[in-house]
């Protein structure tokens, strides 16, 4: 039995198979009421053999391998992933190039778009930023890949540290007064929550322009 | 730039391995912890529900007389429910096979059975004879068949916001995940009720 929360088609499945059970409990019942209970009992069995029987191999887990000397710098940014004091920030941690660099971009929603499940615009406009600042770091010798975060960023922070074990975690921001994750603590909760040493950058994108 | 690393942390050594706590992975995990929460609701509705017919010995016959359940009126909403999940089906097929047309179609048919369902409900809580004081059978079904209804309010309330992203020309055959979230959910809301009818109503 397929797992009926993979896909709607799954869960329409499962639907089906359930009216065709009940249906079955229902005319062994008015038959005779123990014979109901006796369907019932078999009809469940049945689902957990047939559940365990076919569930397969469960999904591959990736084991991460740190090479070693070699740093590993998550980066947490979103306008400013392209600011030029995070690129010079990231560089001053990996002298030569010897760094393994994720970047996290979390897509940002307004609070009414993330509950209507309308996250489409905030995802791609993260990608683009993400996109943009790796090519950035790759084309200054650096070992850079990374992915869309989830928008609340101390969040994107623990999905991303599930899966790149971190040495060091960069995270920047707008300035002081412009910054909606200083007003929110972000820093501050992203230090107390996780037990890797954490680097604030400061990018001041109405300087540089 | 102002950077400043974190003195406090100076006892940390290589990197830490990558945190997953259980074999099952994050997402099934959610989604078991989830079912979990709502078997154990609607159990304890259940639970009522059995002690009171099996257990209670004031209970000799169910519903107790001189009442009675409106079982065609409940089967002929089964059949409007179950129907909303060929349509939530047929929406979501549609929007993976780029056909647009379909996928609005479908979700407002979908979201109009659901409303007749739960405005059939309505009519039937209207006319069916007793209330919540009637005891404990009445407080059950009431309880039971409520929180059915709500789940349905919520479920029509996602199908909502499908519908309005549909027209808004949202969704294509490769992300269409605001859809078929809201679909597996539909099609839970509509088991629990094939679980509800047969033991409340034909049972």
């Amino acid at each position: 039995m397929e797992n009926p929360f993979r896909s709607e088609a799954a869960a329409f499945r499962f639907l089906l198979a359930t009216i065709g059970a009940f249906a079955l409990i229902v005319i062994g019942s008015a038959i005779n009421p123990w014979l109901g209970l006796a369907v019932a009992l078999v009809l469940s069995v049945g689902a957990v053999v047939l559940y365990w029987r076919q569930r397969g191999e469960g999904p591959a887990r990736h084991r991460v391998v740190a090479e070693p000397h070699q740093t590993r710098i998550l980066v947490v940014a979103n306008e400013t992933v392209e600011g030029a004091e995070l690129l010079t920030a990231i560089q001053a941690r990996a002298p030569g190039g010897a760094a393994e660099v994720y970047v996290v971009c979390p897509a940002l929603n307004s609070k009414l778009r993330h509950w209507t499940s309308d996250e489409d615009g905030a995802r791609g406009a993260a990608q683009s930023r993400l996109d943009r600042s790796l090519v950035r770091l790759g084309d200054a010798g650096l070992d850079a890949r990374g992915e869309v975060g989830d928008a609340d960023p101390v969040q994107a922070v623990e999905d991303a540290l599930r899966v790149f074990g971190a040495d060091e975690i960069v995270l920047s921001t707008h300035p002081e007064g412009r910054s909606h994750w200083l007003e929110r603590g972000v820093v501050d909760a992203v230090r107390e929550r996780f037990d890797v040493p954490l680097t604030h950058v400061v990018v001041d994108l109405e300087r540089v322009s | 730039m102002s950077a400043h690393a974190e003195a406090a942390h100076e006892h940390h050594h290589g990197p830490p391995a990558a945190n997953q706590s259980s074999r099952v992975s994050p997402a099934v995990l959610g989604m078991l912890l989830f079912i979990a929460s709502e078997a154990m609701l609607f159990g304890s509705f259940f639970a009522v529900l059995f002690f009171d017919r099996v257990v209670n010995p004031a209970t000799t016959q169910w519903p107790p007389p001189p009442f009675e359940f409106p079982v065609f009126v409940a089967g002929v909403n089964t059949c409007i429910l179950v129907t909303s999940s060929f349509t939530m089906h047929w929406a979501v097929q549609s929007i993976r096979k780029n056909d647009r047309a379909g996928l609005k179609a479908g979700l407002v048919l979908t979201i109009l059975l659901g409303a007749a369902f739960l405005i059939t409900q309505m009519v039937e809580y209207a006319h069916i004879g007793f209330n919540t004081s009637d005891g404990a059978f009445a407080s059950t079904f009431f309880g039971l068949t409520g929180l059915h209804g709500a789940h349905v309010f919520i479920g029509l309330s996602l199908l909502t916001f499908a519908a309005i992203r549909s027209f808004r020309g949202h969704y294509s055959p490769e992300h269409y995940h605001g859809v078929e979230i809201p679909g597996i959910y539909w099609h839970f809301v509509d088991v629990m009720w094939i679980v509800v009818y047969t033991v409340v109503y034909l049972l």
